[in-house]
């Protein structure tokens, strides 16, 4: 018997074939598709999993991705919401692009945070143009000082990044904790784990009136069309790709790796610690324990879900935005446990790997056997 | 003549409509804003449980769960005010400030926040319970069932309401056994089994027979289950989780002052207060008493109960000493509200320092 050969599979056979056959290169068309049919897929078994909880699923569907953005207030806090998690994706990508895990970017969000309100904190009832501008470089900073450890660690080391970076997110907590609890707890706040309100020179401005969509998406912006021009436009860009698609190669090239890590963990810190700070000094105004509820996890599959292209990063921060605001419309309007927009985020991740097994394989008829 | 008829009946229905409309807002529709699950057996469960209260007294309630004290928090409450509910109720300290801010908008929805101290506006109100005076029971019982005379005490974070319960705790522990220690491990969370758990773990490694809880998950007393020591329950009855080892629990009974207070805002009579009520408003409930406990035990704390309601007996009543054996409270006085509220001080015989 003639074994078929090696790169094809036999999915059913009978009077006539479909195989599975490897793709000579993957598909590129399918590389930006695969991104919409996870998304496609997750609101199919999302409709399916409020069917089987016994809601009617088009118009669990409907509070989940539609109400919460219908009005102008919906619509700015989607774009507050999708602000940090552009920012931090944004940086991620520079990481993943070039084969470093940085899983770490809440703790550099954290720490942006730390460093930026504390400097807010020394201006505490002062008035100046020059406050938020030293307060954001401070934010930006932080994030930069703390992705700079699992770099270091990393280049001159060789410990894991992945491991290093994401131990130091607990770190990062506990400092933070440490501080609103301890030295910078409000003194007229008996003691609660908060510190004072930063002054108004320390805040983003709002952009309208009664929204609280502030200047922070300015700054995500900025790093959309920068990254850009770094990915597409520079030879660093190049020496990323290459790094990314093989280290082997990299070094053949001559590329200096070390040099390498360390700048995309910075670019990637400095991301984070910017949207931390965009936090507090956005909608917060204020330190305490509970600054961001994982943007820098979630940001992970938005950097995977827009294809690390910040273009893509823009509608995959969009889309997982949505989640958030939808579960608690759902949660308000039709009691579906909030809960159930983890459940989305999980799932637009899950298709999303699963349909990459599109990325490298495609299905052929063969007719007839005879 | 048909055109005016038209619009007079298009007027008459429009009339027709504020008129429902109207009738439709006097039904007061509450909403509850939990930090955690319902289903966490401990603080939002208990929150839950009154909301459920409120249903039951024939109002329309709505909540959200897991309402991140982030960002979020303000979003969450502008929505709710925002889709006719005329009550809010806000059950974590850390929604203080969006809830605030937040009542400034929406001066017509009444905003009560628990546990904080910021009332702004004159549409908010706060709310707590005096929890120290249900851990005065579980104080005395501690003192007198334990044998090793270490008692552990796992706690969640450093802020009064804490403190506050570990001397109460203390204090009625040492006057029925003036030998106990009581052994502090901070976990650094409210809610977190597995962090609880080694919490507690480390505390039964170091001799305590009793360990108490100021955190509100059940991992607690199952462990002190296996482990063959006395525990307390928190929030909630806790004594299905681990029949022998819980001796009893004080229970957050919040439904009550909701009912109360969402009535008020169907009357018109509801206005800005500030709540803090323990055993005697009912706030603060003891659960049954274990059979472990000895007949006189029991009635000793039967007696306790009564009269810390009828306020015979009060939680910090002098000559309270603090570590270093400095006078905070002098004989026959009692500690005021004041002196509770922004309580950062271990009493005597409290090991360890406050981490800071």
């Amino acid at each position: 018997m003639k074994l078929p050969p090696k790169n094809l599979v036999c999915l059913w056979e009978g009077e006539k074939l479909i195989k599975i056959v490897k793709r000579d290169q993957p598909s590129r068309a399918i590389f930006f598709l695969t991104p919409v049919l996870a998304i496609f897929l997750t609101l199919v078994a999302g409709g399916l999993i409020f069917y089987i909880l016994g809601f009617k699923p088009f118009e669990a569907l409907k509070f989940f991705f539609i109400v919460p953005i219908a009005d102008m207030y919906g619509f700015s806090e989607l774009l507050l919401k999708a602000t940090p998690l552009c920012l931090i994706a944004i940086g991620l990508s520079f990481c993943f692009k070039s084969n470093n895990w940085n899983i770490g970017a809440e703790g550099q969000l954290t720490f942006g945070a730390i460093v930026s309100g504390g400097v807010a904190l020394l201006f505490y009832n002062q008035e100046g143009f020059y406050i938020l501008p030293i307060v954001l470089l401070a934010g930006a900073v932080g994030g930069m000082l703390y992705a700079s450890i699992p770099a270091i660690l990393k280049t001159y080391f060789n410990t894991n990044e992945i491991l290093v970076s994401l131990m130091l997110v607990y770190v990062s907590k506990l400092i933070l904790d440490y501080l609103v609890v301890g030295p910078w707890s409000n003194p007229e706040g008996f003691n609660f784990p908060e510190t004072r309100q930063f002054s108004e020179s320390a805040r983003l401005p709002l952009l309208f009136e009664g929204l609280r969509i502030h200047a922070g998406i300015f700054l995500a912006l900025a790093a959309v069309i920068i990254s850009w021009f770094i990915f597409y436009k520079t030879y660093l860009g190049f020496q990323m790709k290459v790094s990314g698609f093989s280290l082997k190669t990299a070094r053949y090239a001559g590329y200096k790796g070390k040099k390498m890590i360390i700048l995309v963990f910075l670019i990637s810190g400095a991301c984070a610690g910017l949207a931390g700070v965009g936090e507090i000094t956005g909608p917060i105004g204020q330190l305490h324990r509970e600054v961001s509820p994982d943007y820098g996890f979630t940001a992970i599959i938005v950097a995977f879900l827009g294809r690390l292209h910040p273009v893509g990063i823009i509608f995959a921060s969009l889309v997982v935005a949505i989640t958030y605001l939808g579960a608690e419309t759902a949660q308000i309007f039709m009691q579906i446990p909030k809960y159930t927009g983890q459940v989305f985020q999980g799932m637009i991740l899950f298709f999303l790997l699963a349909s990459d097994y599109l990325l490298f394989f495609k299905f052929k008829f063969i007719g007839s056997k005879k | 003549m048909h055109k005016i008829f038209t619009r007079s009946l298009v007027s008459s229905l429009v009339f027709l409509f504020t008129l429902t409309v109207s009738a439709v807002a006097k039904d007061v529709k509450a909403a509850f804003v939990y930090i955690g699950p319902t289903g966490d057996h401990g603080w939002t469960y208990q929150h839950d449980v009154g909301r459920k209260a409120v249903e039951a007294a024939g109002f329309k309630t709505t909540y959200v769960e897991g309402v991140p004290e982030s960002a979020d928090a303000e979003r969450v409450l502008r929505q709710l005010a925002n889709s006719g509910h005329d009550v809010i109720f806000t059950t974590s300290f850390g929604y203080m400030n969006p809830t605030n801010k937040v009542a400034k908008e929406f001066p017509n929805v009444k905003f009560e926040h628990a546990t904080g101290y910021k009332r702004e506006h004159p549409n908010v109100s706060t709310y707590a319970a005096r929890f120290y005076e249900g851990r005065t029971i579980l104080g005395t019982i501690a003192g007198t069932m334990t044998k090793s005379n270490v008692i552990g005490y796992v706690a969640s974070f450093p802020i009064p309401e804490v403190i506050r319960g570990i001397n109460s705790f203390t204090l009625a522990a040492q006057k029925v056994n003036p030998n106990i220690k009581t052994k502090i491990v901070w976990a650094f969370t409210w809610y977190d089994p597995g962090k609880e758990a080694e919490a507690a773990k480390a505390l039964i490694d170091q001799g305590a027979d009793v360990i108490a809880q100021h955190t509100d998950s059940t991992a607690i007393v199952q462990i002190a289950e296996k482990a063959g020591v006395y525990a307390f329950g928190q929030a909630s009855d806790m004594d299905k989780f681990a029949p022998k080892a819980v001796l009893t629990s004080v229970e957050n009974n919040w439904g009550p002052y909701y009912v109360d207070r969402v009535k008020a805002v169907a009357n018109g009579t509801w206005n800005q207060k500030d709540t803090w009520h323990g055993i005697g408003d009912g706030m603060v409930v003891i659960s049954d008493l274990d059979s472990a406990l000895p007949a006189d035990l029991k009635a000793k704390v039967k007696k306790l109960e009564a009269d810390l309601a009828s306020g015979k007996v009060h939680s910090f009543t002098g000559p309270i000493y603090d570590q270093k054996g400095n006078l905070m409270v002098a004989d026959g006085k009692t500690a005021d509200d004041g002196m509770l509220a922004g309580m950062m001080t271990y009493v005597k015989g409290v090991e360890g320092d406050i981490p800071n």
